[in-house]
């Protein structure tokens, strides 16, 4: 027998320390990417909350805190309508991308049984190119001279153009469905996958039609997944209409970015 | 018991509404091949007969071509170094007990739910505030901080469905930590990475918002784009290469996909 | 050769390995047998250092290691699930530690070679993991462990994934290889039928604690405690009362009478309740009434199980609930206690069969 030569180098005190300790092994590796964000998200917010506070006075700026923007802010009927409207537009675009995507997520996970993997990247792949071309591509179909309003004339449906197919909440609201169906149709998908198939089989076998069974079972247990949807959808919707003013997004998606935190935070635990 | 088991049985009323639903989600992505290759310069029917001379065109455009270039370079950078940043992200997110994982990985996966829009303004804020001048370099930066989550939730289900045992029989068989990364953990994970890279190059070069906050004097190629989007004369070329962009992209994103999935189905087959 | 002293882990609060203390000499066959959850493999996995230990020394010839990675250590493991790498031939599979150590080449090659003679799979080289059969998986793991010439070899389960047959045929080749190569092996089972019959000793593992280190002969014929009992074997255990019959110590059990206690009733008092085992060997069974000194018990035969060379049967004793065990042999041909289930008997036992356990 040969005893190895590798036995007798002993290992180095941070190989030693990292053995004994998991934790620090898997911190170790978090933390440049940790360390990335923190800069990008921590520094930034709080940058942006400070900067919100300072005042301008003249040309230079005042930088003792004061809520002063704030309450002018909020005094301004204008802001406080636009930070409603932003609100309403956002809820009822992501119910809606919601309500849509459900039965999508439902055919993918019940229905389909041999190209499941292609129908999820045909699902998701819009969603990965660009949100500047998929908005420009609306614009095509929507616009003025587009596609839909041409088709329409042409088809004599009617005489003049419709302005309002571009710019109506239902445009804003069909558009956001569009660029966000892949937010809304992958966790319902997965909590969908995710029941045990023998729950409605025993539903079945206790008597409940097909109605019954997915009302008292299937949605039920898929509610998760819909929650997480919803709340991942709500941040990123909220940047449409906010073209105007950004301040008020700002604050806005400071406090949905707590939401949206812990509604990842419940994604990603499970 | 497949016999009551309604789910096991075609629901046709849904089957259609799938299709409707992939119609809704590709018609009007397919309107912009449909007209780059219309003779007639404004975007409405009826078709004006076939043409090529949009994408000839696209070679005419010098500064077009340079925020294309601008925009691989800034790709090309964004996708090795997330996925670098990514690779031992995801491997202690899948194999460590740590306390405060879960917060810490909420916290990275932030920039996946809040608008790129907020995340640009917000970056550009802290580096006028930090006095640094607005480059490629500082686009770059933003799009790390968006592609990060990305590649680490493309990375993380490989990770995740990794045989540990492999690692650990390295290790076992001598090997150190960074030989075991290199020997068993690299090769084996291969498909993910690739997809990762690939993934995270269509993300930084599609990028729109951050790089028009944070790019200085240099446009990407995005950004080219919005700026001619008020010129009509200028929007069949615009259909001609937002075309070949979202070919390139889809074929892209697509084989990242595709990989990725490739990648699990050994994976499993080897436990 | 290796020492485990008051090793403990705990994962979070859960206790899965509690104040081990082990002693393992060199070119033995060790087997750690326990229910699953009993803290075998944690056990198994801290020796070769996949996991830290929580408290608590592991040295391997004297030399703490506790503290040093798993790719330190002189020792190598041959995995549950293999752990074949997938992107390799067998060849580089088997050739993988190599590198480490700076082998040249065409040794590296002429090892190799060795050693798929070793385990019979000449020609197997250049194949990858998924071409391989389990048990072929199991040989490649082998070699790839044993090329480095470890001091100690660990195996996890290695046999679990194998089929009956295939099971007990690598059982002897690992027995007849750990003979030849005289390393010391470690093996992790839930098998008591494996550990018994490989091991040169067996510590058989319950809720994070060893309760008993003992010869696989030992184990049996002591048991010390009625889980041990149990998982080696079938064991009849009765509550009994400590009695003074003159200068000897006996068993009072409830429907059996008196069991003397020779030599392992010290330090029970008069009075006290105990644990009584019995193995089905150590009792007989008769038609009529054996004549002689013997303690004998009437009953009745409720059921038999029939195990080919020896079958086991099942008395019914008036005043106990639960049947007790019998044991016999039968010579070829014969079925002595076929078609006599329900019929009247006689129970015996002798006296050197009987032992006490410990409470728990």
């Amino acid at each position: 027998m040969t005893a190895m030569p590798l036995t007798q180098r002993p290992a180095s005190a941070l190989s030693r320390f990292l053995h004994r300790h998991e934790a620090w092994r898997g911190w170790l590796l978090l933390a440049p990417a940790f360390c990335l964000m923190l800069v990008a998200i921590l520094f930034q917010l709080g940058s942006t909350l400070a900067m919100s506070t300072w005042s301008l006075d003249g040309y230079s700026v005042d930088r003792t805190p004061t809520l002063g923007n704030y309450s002018a802010m909020l005094g301004q009927p204008m802001f406080s309508a636009l930070i409603g409207r932003s609100l309403v537009v956002a809820t009822f675009a992501t119910v809606v991308t919601v309500a849509l995507c459900y039965p999508m997520a439902y055919f993918v996970a019940f229905h389909v049984h041999r190209h499941k993997a292609l129908w999820l990247i045909l699902l998701t792949l819009p969603f990965w190119t660009s949100y500047l071309l998929r908005v420009f591509a609306w614009k095509v179909v929507l616009g003025y001279e587009g596609v839909l309003n041409t088709a329409l004339i042409g088809l004599g449906i009617v005489q003049e153009p419709l302005a309002a197919l571009l710019y109506s909440q239902t445009a804003v609201t069909l558009v956001l469905a569009h660029s966000w169906a892949a937010f809304a149709i992958l966790p319902t998908y997965v909590s969908l996958e995710k029941i045990d198939r023998s729950c409605i089989e025993a539903a079945a076998d206790l008597g409940d039609g097909p109605m019954r069974r997915f009302w008292r079972i299937t949605f039920p247990l898929s509610l998760p997944g819909v929650v997480a949807a919803f709340f991942m959808m709500f941040g990123p919707m909220d940047n449409w209409p906010a073209g105007a003013t950004l301040s008020v997004v700002m604050i806005v998606t400071i406090g949905l970015a707590g939401l949206a935190f812990l509604a990842v935070g419940r994604l990603v635990g499970r | 018991m497949a016999r009551y088991t309604g789910f096991h049985r075609p629901n046709r009323p849904l089957a259609l509404y799938a299709g409707a639903f992939a119609v809704f989600l590709y018609l009007p992505i397919l309107f912009i091949p449909l007209f780059s290759f219309n003779a007639g310069v404004y975007v409405k029917f009826p078709l004006e007969g076939f043409t090529l001379a949009w994408y000839a065109d696209l070679f005419q455009r010098e500064p077009l071509q340079r925020a294309f270039w601008n925009s691989v370079q800034v790709a090309a950078v964004v996708s090795i170094s997330s996925t670098v940043l990514a690779v031992p992200a995801a491997m202690a997110i899948a194999r460590y007990r740590m306390p405060g994982k879960r917060a810490a990985v909420s916290f990275i996966m932030l920039p996946l739910v809040l608008p790129g829009l907020i995340l640009g303004v917000a970056l550009l804020t802290l580096l006028n505030g930090l006095g640094v001048r607005l480059s490629l370099v500082t686009v770059a930066l933003g799009h790390m901080v968006i592609c990060l989550p990305y590649a680490i939730s493309v990375l993380l289900p490989r990770f995740i469905g990794f045989s540990r045992s492999l690692e650990e029989a390295s290790a076992d068989l001598c090997e150190s930590t960074w030989w075991t990364f290199l020997r068993v953990t690299l090769p084996c994970n291969m498909p993910g990475v690739l997809a990762c890279l690939l993934m995270t190059f269509t993300i930084s070069f599609d990028e729109f918002f951050m790089a028009f906050f944070l790019s200085g004097t240099e446009p990407t190629l995005p950004m080219d784009i919005w700026s001619q989007l008020r010129f009509p004369q200028d929007f069949p070329s615009l259909l001609a290469l937002s075309t070949l962009i979202l070919v390139t992209s889809f074929l892209m994103v697509f084989a990242s996909l595709k990989l990725g999935r490739i990648g699990l189905v050994q994976a499993k087959e080897v436990r | 050769m290796i020492s485990l002293r008051s090793v403990c882990k705990s994962f979070g609060r859960m206790q899965a390995v509690n104040d081990v203390l082990l002693e393992i000499a060199a070119g033995e066959f060790f087997s750690l047998l326990g229910a699953s959850g009993s803290g075998k493999t944690t056990l198994l996995r801290m020796i070769a250092g996949f996991e830290a230990v929580t408290s608590g020394q592991i040295l391997i010839d004297g030399q703490p290691m506790q503290d040093t990675p798993p790719h330190l250590r002189p020792i190598n493991m041959v995995f549950q699930n293999y752990a074949i790498f997938p992107h390799l031939t067998v060849r580089d599979n088997i050739a993988y530690g190599l590198r480490r150590l700076g082998t040249p080449k065409a040794e590296q090659a002429r090892m190799v070679d060795a050693m798929l003679e070793l385990i019979a799979l000449p020609g197997y080289g250049d194949r990858r993991a998924h071409q391989l059969s389990g048990g072929q998986m199991q040989r490649v793991a082998l070699a790839r462990a044993l090329i480095l010439k470890p001091k100690l070899l660990l195996l996890d389960e290695p046999l679990g994934a194998l089929d009956k047959h295939l099971r007990e045929q690598m059982q002897m080749e690992l027995r007849s290889l750990q003979r030849q190569l005289g390393i010391t092996f470690v093996l992790v089972t839930h098998d008591q039928e494996e550990a018994l019959t490989l091991s040169d000793r067996v510590a058989v593992m319950a809720n994070g604690q060893v309760t008993q280190v003992d010869t696989p002969s030992g184990l049996y014929d002591r048991s010390r405690t009625r889980q041990v009992a149990a998982f080696v074997g079938t064991m009849n255990v009765f509550d009994a009362t400590v009695r003074t019959d003159g200068s000897a110590r006996i068993a009072d059990v409830a429907g059996l009478g008196v069991m003397a206690l020779n030599g392992c009733s010290q330090g029970r008092a008069n009075g006290e309740r105990v644990l009584v085992a019995l193995r089905p060997e150590g009792l007989g069974l008769s038609r009529t009434k054996p004549a002689g000194p013997a303690h004998a018990v009437a009953g009745q035969l409720q059921a038999r199980q029939y195990l080919g060379r020896r079958q086991l049967l099942h008395v019914k004793v008036a005043g106990r609930a639960a049947p007790v065990t019998v044991a016999t042999a039968a010579a070829r041909g014969e079925d002595p206690w076929s078609g006599d289930e329900g019929s009247p008997v006689w129970l015996t036992w002798a006296p050197d069969a009987v032992s006490i356990l410990d409470p728990t």
